[in-house]
């Protein structure tokens, strides 16, 4: 009989055997990215193409959700005006836990080429960001390859999100 | 001292420039007999100041009181039945003036006429709303940009900025990286001024590089591990270009004459 | 986990929901699976049916025409890509013909075959993403993947020439940068073959008879010719009502004076009439590549125009003689000064006609540039054109409208 009190009631009852529910729930959380349908400008379309039949999306795992509810990761492509950003800031509140963002193009990361008045001068100032894209635009291929290292990103977090692991300290 | 950089016009200036260049004009022509642009200029009569021809279009100058007539002349007896475009030109620094144009078009005969005519600061301009409905929106754009208020238009709001904007930002007084508002306004209009200080100010500078930070560069074949200090005491130090660089007259003169 | 406090809240601030005459507000907002972009559209409903549309745009203001009074004519070039980013090349060419207009030159033979090749290219592309957009927001999902895949083709053209998929930045002022890579004129051929096939045997089998398509097109959107005029559409919208004018007939530019091609105009003047014209827009522009393609052999190696204080000299003079290089570094420094004056050049692009309008004062700078965008006057007519329709209908007429927000917002 075990002599240290355990208190299964706190962190989300999970005190034990993390090792496989870790694995199962990222395995799951990964291979089904469900990305919100966040198109803004030029990446827009090279996103789009991602989904299209030669850079095929939907083998990931992906279904592109038109409503934060249903999503899990939002992929910023484009760029952010500074009247839009306060939207981008809402809909990534509404978006339920767990989510992440990738950051896709110049603009997104930094403001790009765009260096003026209108323009937020990286998505990172509004939402907290997990993977940045280089690139003007990315390719399709880049946009895949960012995807497999979110879920390479996923697999690595805790499933306890009580924890205080640096993967689950957000920023902002 | 500072270095003195004019207030009236903040838009950038090429970096050298040639102190004996005389540009020279594109070319200009008389509007020629019988053409289709002379009944134009004849219909018009005496609202034209000026009137010539310059890379196949007609350019017309006219009074900036007198433009809903010279449009609706032009509409109805000419037959531009399309404005392509209107915009302004900020010639605030040089004469104190904006410089409006409506660019039209005849597609009947492929013709292009341009209309232009000046205004003060602080002068409104008549609508031609009702002579041509794509002015709803250009018209909007020009309030938006250069501040210029337009009479009896149906709805003249910000259209292209956000409501709540200050400023008008095609003029040539407005820095293109925007002014104070500009650069702090989404992070007061989501988090509050308080979260000015935590976001911190934008990096307007393409070339910037944060030596020390381990957190957000991942340095490949140096790597250390994630937010590791590694400035080993010494401080961040800018990297400082020659424009910002405080003119100093008074420190460091050589002795230049041997009679002193 | 907490989330971070922030200052927003629910947004019904500045929407009255409660009105006397029970009509309902919704705000279609800036994102939104059929919004082609950012366009934000406050509609007011009675029912279903539209009573009041306001469209909101700006969302996508990059403040591009105040670049332009901060950079040189050449530096300010890649920047056009990103307007119409669908088809790149349009806004490069016609950024370089309002420059080249304003300085008086013109460029040599070849590169007008290869800008013209590209521009019926970036047509292609452009209706090809017009087709693939609107079929999936009405509906067929399948006519999504197959225009993307025609697309991919095309695309992979353009990247075996200038090097990127979207965004071109192919072509420069006073010529083409760059000169065919050997076998792209057998693949544009084989692509303009399999363009004609698909066109005439996926799209058109698929959705001109389909009697969904036909009830979901036929009547909506409707524009008189003077209401056309009026609210200043150009291009497929214009020609869509009947009104026949192509920039590339009445006012030539380029070699379209010497090609052989038709225009299409639809009577009805609805959104099917303009899907019709788009079909139709499509084979002439490959009518058109086939025609170009035996011209590029007649031509004399010459890329870039010859005019030594604008444009710099070919690299390989830069290389070797040292007045090339001296000009080559004055232009790339401070930048070419063209003549004092301005000028209004419009072209044909897919969507409309896209016109710059160049004030230089003699500087390296322009002091003024305007960019007329076709989709900035579409998205105004979005105002009229959507009263008493359907709200089925409002994504249908925003996706026969082909907007695009880079342009609209600049």
């Amino acid at each position: 009989m075990a002599q240290h009190q355990v208190n299964y009631a706190s962190s989300a009852g999970l005190p034990i055997a993390l090792t496989t529910v870790d694995h199962l729930v990222n395995w799951g959380r990964s291979n089904s990215l469900w990305p919100l349908t966040y198109g803004l400008a030029c990446c827009a379309i090279e996103m789009m193409a991602a989904g299209g039949a030669r850079y095929d999306f939907d083998r990931f795992g992906t279904i592109f959700r038109a409503s934060p509810r249903q999503s899990d990761v939002m992929i910023l492509a484009g760029t952010l005006s500074k009247k839009h950003a306060e939207f981008a800031r809402r809909l990534y509140d509404q978006m339920s836990e767990p989510k992440w963002v990738i950051s896709m193009g110049s603009c997104a990361n930094t403001g790009g080429m765009f260096n003026t008045y209108a323009t937020v001068q990286g998505v990172d100032r509004i939402v907290p960001v997990d993977i940045y894209l280089p690139g003007c635009a990315p390719r399709p291929e880049t946009l895949q390859y960012a995807l497999m290292m979110l879920q390479k990103k996923i697999r690595k977090e805790s499933a306890n999100m009580n924890k205080n692991t640096k993967q689950n300290l957000r920023l902002v | 001292m500072r270095k003195y950089t004019p207030k009236d016009n903040v838009q950038g200036k090429s970096y050298y420039t040639d102190r004996f260049w005389v540009a020279p004009r594109v070319p200009r022509e008389e509007v020629e007999e019988g053409s289709h642009f002379e009944t134009v200029v004849n219909a018009l009569g005496s609202q034209v100041k000026e009137s010539y021809i310059e890379v196949g279009q007609l350019v017309v100058h006219i009074d900036a009181s007198e433009n809903f007539a010279v449009i609706k002349t032009l509409r109805d007896e000419c037959g531009y039945k399309q404005c392509s475009e209107q915009s302004a030109v900020d010639y605030l620094a040089q004469d104190g003036e904006f410089e409006l144009f409506y660019q039209l078009l005849n597609h009947a005969e492929a013709k292009r006429v341009r209309v232009v005519c000046r205004i003060k600061k602080g002068e409104a301009i008549e609508s031609i709303v009702p002579l041509y409905k794509s002015a709803n929106f250009a018209e909007r754009e020009m309030y938006d940009m250069f501040g210029i208020k337009v009479n009896n238009h149906p709805f003249l709001k910000r259209i292209i900025m956000p409501d709540d904007w200050e400023g008008h930002p095609l003029l040539k007084t407005y820095p293109l990286h925007g002014d104070e508002f500009a650069s702090w306004y989404e992070v007061d209009k989501i988090f509050g001024k308080e979260y000015r200080d935590i976001i911190g100010p934008e990096n307007r500078d393409p070339a910037k590089v944060e030596r020390y930070d381990t957190k957000r560069f991942s340095r490949v074949g140096y790597e250390v591990p994630f937010g590791a200090d590694i400035s080993e005491g010494e401080k961040e130090q800018a990297i400082e270009y020659s424009e910002t660089i405080l003119v100093n007259y008074n420190a460091g003169t050589k002795q230049l004459d041997e009679r002193k | 986990m907490s989330q971070q406090p922030n200052k927003l809240t629910p947004f019904f601030e500045n929407l009255n929901f409660e009105r006397d005459d029970n009509t309902m507000v919704i705000n279609f907002g800036p994102q939104h699976p059929s919004a082609h972009g950012q366009l934000r559209l406050v509609l007011e409903l009675d029912g279903e049916q539209v009573v009041k549309a306001y469209p909101d745009i700006g969302y996508l203001h990059r403040g591009i025409e105040k670049m332009a009074e901060n950079m040189t004519y050449n530096e300010f070039l890649p920047t056009t890509d990103r307007l119409d980013y669908i088809a790149s090349t349009a806004n490069n060419y016609a950024y370089a013909l309002a420059v080249e207009k304003l300085l008086g030159i013109e460029a040599p033979r070849r590169a007008q075959v290869i800008r013209t090749m590209l521009l019926e290219l970036n047509r292609v592309i452009s209706h090809l993403f017009f087709l693939a957009t609107h079929a999936l927001d009405v509906g067929a999902m399948s006519v999504f993947l197959y225009a993307f895949r025609e697309r991919e083709y095309a695309m992979d053209l353009m990247e075996d020439y200038c090097g990127a998929r979207l965004t071109h930045s192919s072509v420069r002022i006073g010529g083409v940068p760059l000169d065919l890579p050997a076998g792209w004129l057998e693949n544009l051929a084989a692509f303009c073959d399999k363009v004609d096939y698909e066109v005439e045997h996926t799209y058109e089998a698929l959705l001109t008879e389909n009697r969904i398509w036909k009830m979901r097109l036929e009547n909506v959107g409707v524009i008189s010719a003077e209401e056309a005029l009026s609210w200043g559409c150009t291009g497929p919208m214009l020609r869509g009502s009947g009104v026949k004018y192509d920039i590339r007939k009445e006012e030539p530019y380029e070699l379209y004076s010497e090609l052989d091609f038709d225009i299409p105009v639809a009577e009805t003047c609805d959104s099917y009439g303009r899907y019709r014209l788009y079909m139709e827009e499509m084979k002439q522009s490959t009518r058109i590549l086939r025609q170009l393609i035996p011209m590029y052999k007649k031509t004399e190696p010459r890329l870039m125009a010859h005019a030594p204080q604008y444009i710099s000299a070919p690299k390989e003079e830069i290389m070797t003689q040292n007045y090339a290089l001296m000009q080559h570094f004055v232009l790339v420094t401070q930048g070419m000064r063209p003549p004092k004056g301005e000028v209004y050049v419009p072209t044909e692009s897919p969507k409309g006609e896209l016109g710059f309008y160049i004030k230089s004062e003699g500087e390296p700078y322009a002091y003024r540039l305007k960019c007329r965008a076709p989709s900035f006057f579409h998205t105004g007519l979005l105002q009229e054109i959507l009263v008493g329709t359907y709200i089925a209908d409002v994504v249908t007429i925003i996706g026969t409208t082909n907007i695009v927000f880079g342009e609209v917002d600049r």
